[in-house]
């Protein structure tokens, strides 16, 4: 048996952080505020003391070129990991993204690559507002030539941020803010890794299938947990990462169940949810009992207060009710 | 004040910079017309008139030295060393390409020459360089990155980051900004409230200075110069070579912006038989050697061209290659 240590997700990040950074001296982590400050959310908490400020650096606010300094010191050979302070930022380093760190290796004929992972923290939920609560995965999603990964429970973010930094491509490494105090059972073991592009069946049930990711993977499991005492069985597969995007398993969860409902905390029109669900519609159109159902953010810009804020965003309850909704479906 | 030529470098190394000179020359009217031919697709930004900078730099730097470009970048990859077929190849869109065809005139590339790359994003690369010099200092590698970019690129946020950056981070980059004064149809003075742009970097406490683009070997001189300072502070240098593209901005432009006069006392100043004249004059050689040098680059050129000609179109199968490793 593999020891486990019970820690929050933020602690599991660090820890990751640390494990990778005593393994190669080629990782190196730069962000605004990530050294003395420690981080906005504390996830660089002890970096600075342990490593020094050779591996651990302070930034200027200025996020496009924080991705490309990052861009470039994966070319020169290192392992770069930067931290954007929240993901709203990355809209000023879509550029450095997009136009440069998804796609240097293919517009140069495959002569380079990037061990990059860039960290953002994100997620609405605590009433900051328009500006400040944005859920972007499926900005990044669109783009080819990048890796994105979005993990839901402390191990996932451990075994994930370690894949990501040991991956040769770019990573876009999500984290919800809401998530970092979470608990759970960590592996000790520095080899622990969670791969890409394998999602978790994180439950298993016999009337629907519930795709979900990160905070939204929380969400369902307390709407699996109600729905249990009316007798409807959820199977909930947790995504990990959208790219690459384990489809088989979605699929092959859809096909035994008969039914999805996929969940995405990002806004509703072009999410990522509906790419999902019309892969499931394509694969399992002769299967299906009901059409896919989608769960999404309001299509609407943040509000602070916390009544009206509460309902942009999925919650356990309107989860349930889209189950309760594709169960009952007559035909 | 002109030195002499031989007080700057030996024979063959004077000779040298001139047979680049022609080459790019040679290259870029080439491109032309295989563009009119419509072999050549897509945006085409030729180099013509402002070889001197990329000649005389590529010369002041070490070959371990990155360099980094913007889309107008075909000289500084062939001067670099990149082979004229394949980067003709590149431009034709063929699978011989030094990018498989993937990059096009605007994003080649050959790691092995440390020539990281032409970027199509104005200001694109300063970043980038900063990355790389940082890699350089943090792998304790005698190396700097050079970035050359235009006029237009000094007042993109990445200019500002970048520099602020390279100072901050005591970083070894040498930034070369090519002011041929104008960004497509925009003249500096249109565009920068100070248009003197080395007096830009001030605040950032980078050291900086104006060379004459037009001119070989004050470039050479300039650059070499810089280079070792860089490499000795490990921190940023920021030169302005003042040049001017005899063309439009790229092959569709047919540059009415500009008015003959303009246009004619630049001509006047073409880096090319300036040299030729001055190597002639200081009896370094004779115009039947240069004559040899240019028939040379023809060929060469004209080679290259068969080259692409002859090369194979990539596989379909090829567009999902080399995006993920
Ligand atoms: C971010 C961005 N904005 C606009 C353009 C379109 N554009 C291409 S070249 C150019 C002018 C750049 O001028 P300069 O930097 O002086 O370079 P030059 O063409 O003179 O070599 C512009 C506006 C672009 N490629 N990238
Ligand atoms: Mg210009």
């Amino acid at each position: 048996m593999t020891s486990t240590s019970e820690m929050t997700y933020r602690d599991a990040l660090n820890m990751a952080l640390r494990e990778e950074m005593s393994r190669d001296p080629s990782v190196v982590v730069w962000g605004e505020d990530v050294a003395l400050y420690e981080g906005a959310f504390k996830v660089t908490r002890g970096l600075l003391a342990e490593f020094g400020e050779e591996r651990i650096k302070d930034t200027p606010i200025s996020e496009n070129t924080i991705v490309g300094v990052a861009v470039g010191a994966a070319m020169g050979g290192l392992r770069p990991v930067a931290e954007l302070m929240t993901v709203n930022f990355a809209l000023l380093a879509m550029d450095q993204i997009v136009n440069h760190m998804a796609k240097i290796r293919s517009m140069f004929g495959g002569q380079t690559f990037l061990p990059m992972v860039v960290r953002m923290p994100g997620g609405g939920g605590s009433q900051l507002a328009a500006q400040h609560s944005q859920s972007l995965e499926s900005y990044f999603m669109h783009c080819p030539g990048l890796h994105i990964a979005y993990p839901s429970t402390p191990a996932d973010a451990k075994g994930l941020l370690k894949s990501a930094i040991r991956d040769n491509n770019p990573v876009i490494f999500l984290e919800h803010e809401l998530l970092y105090n979470s608990t759970g059972e960590v592996p000790n073991d520095p080899e622990f890794l969670v791969p890409f592009g394998q999602a978790n069946v994180i439950r298993s049930g016999t009337d629907v299938t519930i795709v979900a990711y990160a905070r939204m993977t929380i969400l369902a499991l307390q709407a699996a947990a109600d729905l249990e005492k009316e007798g409807i069985s959820c199977e909930i597969v947790d995504l990990r990462t959208f790219s690459p995007l384990d489809t088989e398993t979605i699929i092959e969860s859809a096909r035994k169940t008969g039914r999805a409902v996929v969940v995405e905390e990002c806004w509703r029109t072009a999410g990522l949810g509906g790419d999902i669900a019309h892969r499931i519609h394509e694969a399992c159109f002769d299967t299906l009992l009901a059409p896919v159902k989608r769960v999404a953010g309001l299509d609407v810009p943040m509000p602070y207060s916390r009544k009206i804020e509460k309902i942009c965003i999925p919650r356990a309850e309107t989860i349930a009710d889209a189950v309760r909704e594709v169960v009952s479906r007559k035909y | 004040m002109e030195t002499r030529l031989r007080a700057t470098l030996p024979d063959h190394e004077l000779l040298r910079l001139y047979e680049q000179m022609v080459m790019s020359r040679e290259f870029e009217e080439s491109c032309a017309e295989q563009y009119t031919k419509g072999h050549i697709t897509g945006f085409l930004h030729l180099y013509s008139g402002q070889e001197a900078v990329a000649v005389g730099a590529t010369a002041g730097l070490h070959v371990d030295d990155y360099i980094l470009s913007a889309y107008r970048e075909h000289a500084q990859a062939i001067v670099r060393g990149a082979d004229p077929r394949r980067v003709m190849a590149e431009l034709f869109g063929k699978a011989t390409g030094i990018c498989k065809g993937k990059g096009g005139s605007m994003h080649l590339f050959d790691p092995n020459l440390n020539f990281m790359g032409g970027y199509a994003i104005v200001g694109g690369q300063l970043p980038i360089a900063v990355g790389l010099a940082f890699s350089a200092k943090y792998r304790r590698e005698d190396r700097l990155a050079a970035c050359f970019f235009g006029d237009g690129a000094v007042n993109q946020g990445t200019f500002h980051e970048s520099l602020n950056w390279a100072r901050l981070w005591e970083l070894p980059v040498l930034f070369i900004c090519e002011n041929n004064f104008y960004g497509i149809g925009t003249e500096v003075h249109r565009s920068s409230a100070l248009a003197s742009i080395h007096k830009r970097t001030c605040g950032y406490d980078i050291p900086s200075e104006k060379v004459d683009g037009m001119d070989v070997i004050a470039v050479y001189r300039a650059v070499k110069h810089a280079a070792e300072r860089v490499r000795e502070t490990s921190l940023p240098y920021f030169i302005e070579a003042t040049t001017y593209r005899f063309r439009g901005h790229s092959m569709a432009d047919p540059a009415k912006y500009r008015s003959a006069a303009e246009h004619e006392v630049w001509k006047a100043r073409d880096p090319i038989p300036a040299l030729a004249k001055r190597l002639i004059e200081e009896e370094i050689t004779d115009a039947g050697h240069l004559e040899g040098i240019l028939g040379n680059c023809r060929t060469v050129v004209q080679e290259a061209v068969k080259f692409a000609e002859e090369s194979p179109w990539p596989e379909d199968e090829e567009v999902y290659n080399d995006i993920y490793v």
